[in-house]
């Protein structure tokens, strides 16, 4: 499900106009073969939406709209597919959503010094600095998830130390609860939010600093007023690629959370693989989507469509 | 072992229901047609599994089933796809590899080459997994499948994804398969499975974590413990809508099998509580082992097996399974055939085969789940020089537990949308 979302998100961005647009090659008149040479080009993004995103969802929203379970499948208009699963849901829903937002935030406060200091300070080992930042990617998603489970058990190196110190009560525990699900995602989704981060800083040209400085500007007013506004863009990106795939999230909450930490990602997972409810899990598929789509519509208008299509355009 | 005295409770009208309907509905299947083949909008539709309503394509999936020539000879190979930890294995010394040593034998035996994998890890999303195949009527790639009875084995025999077993091809079957195993009540006569092993859903504890929380009453024995104020934060419930509400009705004093829509709320209104009241730590699907084993848990909703193997010895101080005094449930992995299958003859000799009590007792001897033949016990006993296992009652029941025993609920189509109503949400919250 994060994945089609987040491809949605990535299509309908991209298919924004946007003033600010380089200007187009001019147009050379009575050649169809050069006219044909751009579509050509986008075919095989094209071909590629229509069958793994455009077609599927149209699968999916007749699935959505049916009765019975799988096996039994019968087309039937029926809305109330949507309504029986926003009210039943809406606590999931709003969870997710609260949860992603602290995941992003948590992620950007990190990521973005980490980021600054290696696009500025990095120098020649900037690339194996970046590596170090992605090695945790070489470990399977569900493996590193497993590892935190460990480390933060009841009785486990973080934990049980300082419970024979005394420093906390037998009784305390981190995993089965929000901040375990949300320490988790945080910490498995931080590349997604560094890499972009440091894309866009890595473009400022050093020489702007430093002509900031020579006007009088102290390091603070630099940054505010130089390197911050140019990473902007770089920021917006951050936070969609973290946010959109972290409300989808169910393998930190299924493995990390307890009672009441159930996201939405968890619930339509079970409506398709445990109880083979394919309508009411596509009905949760879609009002996900819907969400995320307008939520980054918004998202995009109030930062302005110049910072979207620069970021869309890394 | 276990003679299975519980499954009369279950009201004969109610089994005669249950499988007049599983057949009318496989007919209303095969009018619908659900595997039509050509290329149109309908068809694409149809493999998502979604009918338009009316008939449209020849049913598919069907006749692929019927013909099967199980006198043919054996095509020597054989795909088997079975859970983790199932199956005896040993490091070879040779050459450094695990390998199957009931395996070897049967290769020894028959000719037939086995490639054995374990890649069952839920019987749901296992289902999911190979379901577009069988919509297709094709090949899923194993010729024997393992399927815990419930919502999943009933699923494979409605959509009519299994295929008939020969009855005449399985002379150890009929010779040692004990009576719990033979003509159960999902499967009268076997038709379509036979039993892999049987297990017990009960409660797991750690001695250690329970002494120390609950000093007055250090051991667990019935559904109560579960619910116990001094586990506070401390028990583990099954994330499941099989094992965790049927087992809950026991400790309530409700017979699963015979239940109605008020005991589930009955039984809802007090997992709820449960969980509201924060005794819960978290609903498990398989890793609840891991975390009974690090101290996370003292109680937890338990697997026999899981348990036993974990606690071998015995070990008064390791994790220990009590079957509760109100009564546990018993559920069994099948093997069957599913639609599709490449090698049918091949299959049904390996399924016949498990049950020579001199393989069964490799097999139990390592899996230490419920044995379904009950003559292994013996060779465990003098021949593998294991009494341990031989004299479990987990392994071999004794007929005190065999009394306490229940089965899973079984739900129409309508009820179940009913139960998983009342259920998910305890767990999904």
């Amino acid at each position: 499900m994060a994945a089609t979302s987040a491809a949605g998100v990535g299509g309908s961005l991209a298919s924004q106009a946007s003033p600010y647009d380089p200007a187009p090659p001019p147009r050379r008149k009575g050649n169809p073969r050069k006219k044909a040479v751009p579509y050509a080009l986008s075919a095989t993004g094209v071909i590629w939406l229509l069958l793994f995103f455009v077609l599927p969802s149209f699968f999916m929203l007749a699935v959505s709209l049916s009765t019975g379970t799988l096996g039994t499948l019968q087309f039937a208009w029926k809305w109330s597919n949507y309504s029986t699963m926003l009210t039943t849901y809406d606590t999931q829903y709003i969870r997710s959503i609260i949860y992603a937002l602290i995941v992003t935030i948590i992620t950007l406060t990190v990521a973005y010094p980490v980021a600054y200091w290696i696009s500025f300070y990095g120098g020649k080992r900037k690339n194996v600095y970046l590596l170090l930042l992605l090695l945790p990617f070489f470990v399977s998603f569900v493996l590193r998830t497993v590892q935190f489970q460990f480390i933060f058990s009841d009785n486990g190196p973080v934990l049980g130390t300082l419970k024979r110190l005394h420093l906390l009560g037998s009784s305390a525990h981190i995993l089965s609860t929000p901040y375990a699900v949300i320490a988790g995602i945080a910490y498995n989704f931080l590349p997604f939010t560094a890499l972009p981060l440091y894309v866009a800083l890595e473009r400022i040209e050093p020489r702007l600093l430093e002509a900031g400085r020579d006007l009088y500007a102290n390091r603070w007013s630099t940054f505010w007023r130089v390197v911050w506004p140019l990473s902007i863009p770089g920021v917006f990106a951050a936070f969609l690629l973290t946010f959109v795939p972290a409300v989808g999230d169910y393998v930190n909450a299924t493995i990390l959370g307890g009672p009441h930490t159930t996201m939405i990602g968890q619930i339509i997972q079970s409506q398709f693989l445990t109880l083979f409810q394919y309508p009411q899990g596509a009905a949760l598929s879609f009002i996900l989507m819907a969400v995320l789509l307008i939520g980054a519509t918004l998202y995009s208008r109030a930062l302005g469509t110049d910072a979207v299509m620069d970021a869309a355009g890394r | 072992m276990t003679e299975h005295d519980d499954l009369p409770m279950i009201d004969p009208a109610l089994l005669r229901g249950l499988t007049q309907r599983r057949l009318s509905r496989r007919d209303l299947f095969r009018t619908a047609g659900i595997g039509a083949g050509a290329l149109s909008l309908g068809a694409i539709l149809a493999s998502c599994g979604v009918s338009n309503g009316g008939g449209g394509g020849g049913g598919g999936s069907a006749s692929a089933a019927a013909a099967i020539d199980w006198n043919a000879a054996p095509s020597k190979t054989l795909n088997f796809a079975n859970w983790p930890l199932y199956l005896d294995k040993k490091k070879d010394p040779a050459t450094g590899q695990v390998v199957h040593p009931s395996l070897q034998q049967f290769t020894k035996d028959t000719g037939i080459q086995v490639q054995y994998d374990e890649v069952i890890q839920a019987n749901a999303g296992f289902f999911g997994k190979i379901q577009p195949n069988l919509a297709a009527g094709e090949y899923v790639g194993w010729d024997i499948i393992v399927i815990t009875n419930g919502d999943t084995l009933n699923k494979l025999f409605s959509l009519n994804y299994l295929v008939e077993l020969p009855t005449d091809k399985r002379p150890n079957f009929d010779k040692y398969a004990g009576d719990a195993v033979k003509s159960p009540a999902y499967d009268d006569g076997n038709k379509f499975t036979m039993a892999w092993q049987s297990g017990l859903t009960g409660i797991g504890w750690d001695p250690v974590q329970v002494k120390a929380l609950r000093p007055s009453n250090p051991t667990i024995t019935s559904m109560n413990d579960l619910y116990d104020p001094a586990f506070k934060g401390k028990v583990g419930m099954f994330a499941d809508n099989a094992d965790m509400p049927n087992l809950a009705m026991l400790g309530l004093g409700i017979v699963p099998e015979d239940s109605t829509p008020d005991d589930w709320q009955k039984t809802a209104d007090k997992l709820t509580q449960q969980r509201d009241d924060g005794i819960v730590r978290q609903y498990y699907e398989q890793n609840y082992i891991q975390a009974l084993g690090n101290g996370d848990l003292a109680v937890a909703m338990a697997w026999s097996g899981d348990i036993f193997q974990t606690n071998v010895t015995g070990d008064p101080n390791g994790l220990q399974f009590a079957v509760p005094t109100e009564g546990a449930i018993i559920w069994t992995d099948n093997m069957c055939i599913p639609i599709g299958v490449e090698h049918p003859v091949d299959a049904i000799t390996m399924m016949d085969y498990v049950y020579k009590p001199e393989i069964q007792a490799i097999i139990e001897d390592y899996n230490n789940y419920i044995c379904p033949v009950p003559a292994a016990q013996a060779i465990i006993k003098n021949q593998l020089k294991d009494p341990e296992v031989a004299n479990s009652p987990l392994v071999f029941p004794t007929p005190d537990i065999v009394a306490r025993l229940h089965s899973y609920r079984v739900l129409t189509d309508e009820e179940l949308v009913q139960w998983n109503a009342l259920f998910q949400p305890i767990y999904l919250s």
